[in-house]
């Protein structure tokens, strides 16, 4: 049996390990609190240096993108395939408008 | 009986069943039912297609359901819509020339209501949970329970979708319209899509409720839900970034 086929085959069954209801509003708190922090910030904005609102909320925005993906869609649970997809959809989309910013001096480079 | 159902689903074994010779004592008559029974086996296992063991169920040569492929998919394209529209708005956000060339004072520091729009992204965030727990339910026959969860998402989008048209409202009051200047065609295109978005999936959530209470939805089916699910969170996802994105990062 392949790799591939093997992932298959595990992707397929192992419905048994999806968390629990408790354990989904455990996730939920977690990233309520990450959104408040984010929150947080806005009233920062005058007196944090700039780049450390930038790097705070980034992480933030990337750890509660993971959490949603990972748990609420499945994809820590499911086959790889669907991460796969996903994930190249997304880099695909990054690699995509990172050029459109390049093209455009969005950053100054020019 | 066994035996004679296993005859019929190998047509291509000659070795007549010997039950029908009734020289043979009974206990002959088992050993022999069972050497054929595991002919028939060794049959089947040597001649089953490859992908026969790996269809999960799912009744697919690649063993994945696919329907959830298919939303993945979707969603791994939808990735590149809502990207263009981020990035859109990111290189427009600071053109706000109106056409006559004036400058309209009007920028996402004077409009946006931080606090307003904080209450609106957690109460997206709660309809996710609603909608893993309605998952869930469905999962395990619960249908009390997944009617509740169905509906409280979908109200929760509908709350949020209420407080994106008020908002929308009080911007245009304000002075930013569709059309006022770069940014706000940006900001409405961007937030307008995501709200359609969010709009589809209550149409989504409704749907699957009906057709439970028509009995055309139970625990058998329960992937359509979780597939309507996904939809759900891909929203929720995108909206993680426009708030902060849009929102939060200074300005």
């Amino acid at each position: 049996m392949t790799d591939s086929m093997t992932e298959t085959a595990h992707g397929a069954h192992d419905d048994v390990h999806h968390p629990s209801d408790w354990d989904y509003v455990k996730i939920a708190g977690w990233l309520a609190f990450f959104t408040a922090i984010e929150v947080g910030t806005y009233f920062f904005e005058d007196t944090a240096p700039r780049w450390a609102l930038f790097a705070v909320l980034t992480f933030l925005m990337i750890i509660k993108f993971i959490m949603v993906g990972a748990y609420f869609m499945h994809l820590k649970y499911d086959t790889p395939w669907f991460r796969r997809i996903f994930t190249a959809g997304v880099v695909l989309a990054i690699g995509v408008y990172l050029i459109f910013f390049l093209a455009f001096d969005l950053f100054g480079l020019g | 009986m066994t035996v004679m159902a296993m005859t019929t689903t190998t047509p291509l074994l000659t070795k007549e069943p010997p039950l029908s010779d009734t020289s043979l004592t009974p206990t002959e008559s088992d050993a022999a039912a069972a050497d054929l029974a595991e002919e028939i086996h060794d049959h089947e296992v040597a001649t089953a297609p490859p992908e026969a063991a790996l269809t999960g169920g799912h009744g697919t040569t690649t063993g994945i359901s696919n329907n959830k492929l298919m939303m993945w998919v979707f969603l791994g394209s939808e990735c590149l819509l809502f990207g263009a529209l981020i990035s859109t708005y990111l290189l427009y956000k600071e053109r706000f020339q109106d056409k006559f060339g004036d400058d309209n004072p009007l920028g996402p520091s004077e409009i946006f209501d931080i606090p307003f729009t904080s209450v609106s992204s957690f109460v997206l965030l709660g309809s996710s949970l609603t909608m893993v727990l309605a998952l869930s339910a469905i999962s395990r026959a619960d249908y009390h329970r997944f009617r509740v969860w169905t509906l409280t998402t979908a109200a929760l989008g509908t709350t949020f979708i209420a407080g994106q048209i008020y908002e929308f409202t009080e911007f245009n009051e304000k002075g930013l319209g569709w059309s006022t200047n770069i940014f706000g065609s940006a900001f409405y295109t961007l937030t307008g899509f995501h709200g359609v978005h969010v709009s589809l999936g209550i149409v989504m959530l409704l749907a699957t409720y009906i057709m439970h209470k028509q009995g055309r939805l139970n625990q058998d089916k329960a992937e359509t839900v979780e597939i309507v699910g996904l939809y759900w969170h891909f929203v929720d996802i995108v909206w993680i970034l426009i708030f902060t994105v849009i929102y939060l990062f200074p300005q």
